[in-house]
């Protein structure tokens, strides 16, 4: 188990190398002007030198991706107009617009997306998961075809037109906003509120279907005919004996799900104005705020690896038939 | 033990283990219905069937895919989803009915004074759930003791049913046991509650040659154990030899046959009885080619008219006025045996088997 999961961190590291290089040639060969955006409209040809050399921008490409990547490692030195600044490791370079390092930006905007997607995906696994099996128990009366049409009406609606009704008219809700969860716990899920209840509700159709669909077919397993002859309650039938199989392939979407979640919300953080990763890299996209998409993109391979490698070790524990070695 | 090999049909000579009873019948069907209504019409899984099984005795349920066998023992323990199966006509075990019960009288009845053993125990048996919290969850349903007494009573029924080491094995999944061990695992969880109705729907189908001898022997002397009534599904006729005291031939969601074991195999009465005999491939002499039933079952949307079993009776011919196809016979009493019944027109369906059928039999 341990040298499985030591195998796995490996490749998955080598996979987030393999992004970032390829990112970073994409990002940085492309023809545009970093030098030209930090400096403005109005700017002399002698302070577009002096400003790529101190972002190396005059060095060839490999020399480049070195440094970033030694930056990540040891931390780097950036030498502007006379003066030096320690980026200290995990060193991702500065923003060319903010001023400020990619770490300092990312490690602020995480909390907010995060905290958005684990509210949002425990409104959307309850909801979604309920309905799903409910359904699934009366399936082919009008209960389950009314589940199956509002899931199929929700999922055709757009997700930003949605988010844009709640912003507009759950006036109800408390304000919107991100308060930090260690400065007051009640003011950053009444912040929240709004966002969640749109993410989860949303994402809670896609659910339903996975969840009927999977307890429909559990359901009708030689298994669950074993345990309702040994005279157990149908609930017992159902949650215990169904659900446990039936929750399996739900756990695996999840899983990707989550992580593509996690790698930006921007709607949700555009209309609920939230300052997570989406508006993050969003914003560095329209500037050419290279450094910061890099980090983007760094924070999302690492989130999609990492959530690979919990489904599949959470596998283990669902399901004693996989061992893994 | 391992290397037994099952005797075939034309080999009984044995007489029944215990003689002709007349003792109080312990589960008793009668006229029993079951129909599924489905988008293309009315499926008539079982229609009309009734028998009984006394205490001590073991009823063998023969029969194509098809023909009813499980739908009607499923029946039996209720296990029919009431939205789904139309079930009419009257089940009753130990003196209760249970055709009707409602859902809490049902959950107490099943798994308790009856219980089942499953075709495939790879299928049956929860891949998630240890062997032993399976068998726990069994008795704990219909006994109010700890967990701790329960595993205990879980560890000694592993070990009554042969599976060694069980102290070990309890705490095993399903899949770190082999499909003999898994067997005797689900046999244990369906013998938990000393239930005195035991159903076993194919327990052997899934299983090897040799373990399949081991099961039924298991299963019988379980039964001599805890003098439970036991009907056992089969569509092996080899099975049938070695375990049952009586027969009931099903086809197309009726009885065509019943009576005692060594009658209905040694000189059956029914021209579908004789083509499953018939169908057996011979162990010895010359490699003969294989004697299947011309045609296949019915669907039982548009069971054939008459009786069921005419578009693939090759004696028809012998029974005046169209009759096979217009009436369908009674199950009744065709020879001078009072105790065996059978569903055909036939005259003399025992002549008719010494000179058509014997000859053709290996």
């Amino acid at each position: 188990m341990l040298l499985y999961i030591l195998k796995r961190v490996l490749s998955a590291i080598s996979v987030v190398i393999v992004t970032l290089v390829a990112s970073f040639a994409l990002f940085f060969l492309a023809p545009t002007d970093p030098a030209g955006v930090i400096c403005g409209p109005r700017c002399t040809p002698e302070r577009v030198a002096d400003i790529e050399a101190s972002l190396s921008l005059d060095q060839p490409p490999l020399v480049q991706i070195g440094q970033y990547m030694k930056g990540i490692v040891v931390g780097r030195d950036y030498e502007a107009g006379g003066t030096t600044q320690h980026c200290e490791a995990p060193c991702l370079g500065y923003s060319y617009t903010l001023g400020q390092p990619v770490t300092k930006l990312l490690a602020a905007a995480l909390p907010v997306t995060v905290s958005i997607v684990i509210g949002g995906a425990v409104v959307y696994l309850i909801v979604g998961v309920l309905a799903g099996t409910i359904a699934a128990q009366v399936r082919g009366t009008t209960l389950d075809k009314g589940v199956v049409g509002t899931t199929l009406f929700v999922q055709s609606i757009p997700y930003f037109v949605v988010a844009l009704l709640v912003a507009l008219y759950a006036t109800f809700l408390p304000d919107s906003g991100y308060h930090p969860f260690f400065d007051n716990p009640l003011t950053w899920a009444s912040g929240l509120l709004a966002a969640w209840l749109c993410v989860g509700l949303t994402n809670a159709a896609a659910y339903t279907r996975y969840s009927r669909a999977s307890m429909i077919e559990t359901l009708g397993q030689d298994f669950v005919r074993t345990a309702t002859s040994k005279g157990i309650s149908r609930r017992r039938v159902v949650y215990r004996h169904g659900l446990r199989a039936g929750l399996t392939p739900v756990v695996t979407i999840f899983g990707i799900d989550l992580a593509f979640q996690l790698t930006g919300a921007i709607f949700t953080e555009s209309i609920f104005g939230l300052p997570g990763l989406g508006q993050l890299t969003l914003r560095a996209f329209g500037q050419y705020d290279l450094p910061v998409l890099l980090g983007g993109v760094l924070v999302g391979s690492v989130v999609l690896v990492v959530m690979n490698l919990v489904v599949d070790i959470a596998y283990t524990f669902l399901d004693p038939r996989v061992r893994l070695g | 033990m391992s290397d037994q090999t099952i005797p075939g049909p034309s080999t009984v000579t044995r007489v029944a283990r215990t003689p002709g009873t007349n003792e109080e019948p312990y589960l008793e069907v009668n006229d029993l219905h079951v129909q599924f209504p489905t988008a293309d019409g009315l499926v008539k899984a079982v229609q009309g069937l009734s028998y009984s099984v006394p205490l001590r005795r073991t009823l063998a349920i023969v029969g194509e895919s098809g023909s009813g066998k499980s739908v009607s023992s499923m029946a039996v323990l209720g296990l029919h989803d009431r939205r789904v199966a139309r079930i009419t006509g009257s089940i009753k075990v130990g003196g209760r009915e249970v055709v009707g019960m409602s859902d809490k009288e049902l959950e107490k009845y099943r798994g308790g004074d009856a219980s089942m053993i499953f075709q495939d125990p790879q299928s049956s048996l929860h891949p998630y759930f240890t062997i032993g919290d399976q068998i726990m969850e069994s008795y704990r349903a219909h006994h109010s003791v700890s967990k701790r007494q329960a595993k205990d009573r879980a560890i000694d029924m592993l070990g009554r049913v042969g599976i060694p080491n069980p102290r070990r094995r309890v705490d095993q999944y399903p899949h770190e046991f082999s499909g003999g061990m898994r067997q005797r695992a689900m046999i244990a969880m369906a013998l938990v509650n000393d239930p005195k109705l035991l159903i076993a729907d194919e327990p052997t189908t899934a299983l090897d040659v040799t373990v399949q001898a081991q099961i039924l022997d298991l299963i019988a002397d379980l039964q001599r154990d805890f003098g439970s009534a036991v009907v056992f599904i089969t569509h092996d006729l080899g099975v049938v030899a070695e375990v049952a005291d009586d027969i009931l031939v099903m086809y197309a969601g009726t009885a065509v046959e019943h009576g005692p074991v060594n009658k209905i195999l040694g000189e059956p009465l029914h021209p579908y009885s004789w083509g499953l005999l018939e169908s057996i491939p011979a162990l010895t002499g010359e490699p003969a080619p294989l004697h299947p039933i011309p045609g296949s079952p019915p669907s039982l949307l548009a069971v054939p008219s008459g009786c069921p079993f005419h578009p693939r009776c090759e004696f028809k011919d012998r029974v005046p006025d169209d009759l096979c196809r217009t009436l369908k016979p009674e199950l009744i009493s065709r020879t001078a045996d009072l105790g065996r019944t059978s569903r055909c027109h036939l005259k003399d369906p025992d002549k008719v088997f010494e000179t058509d059928v014997l000859p053709r039999l290996p």
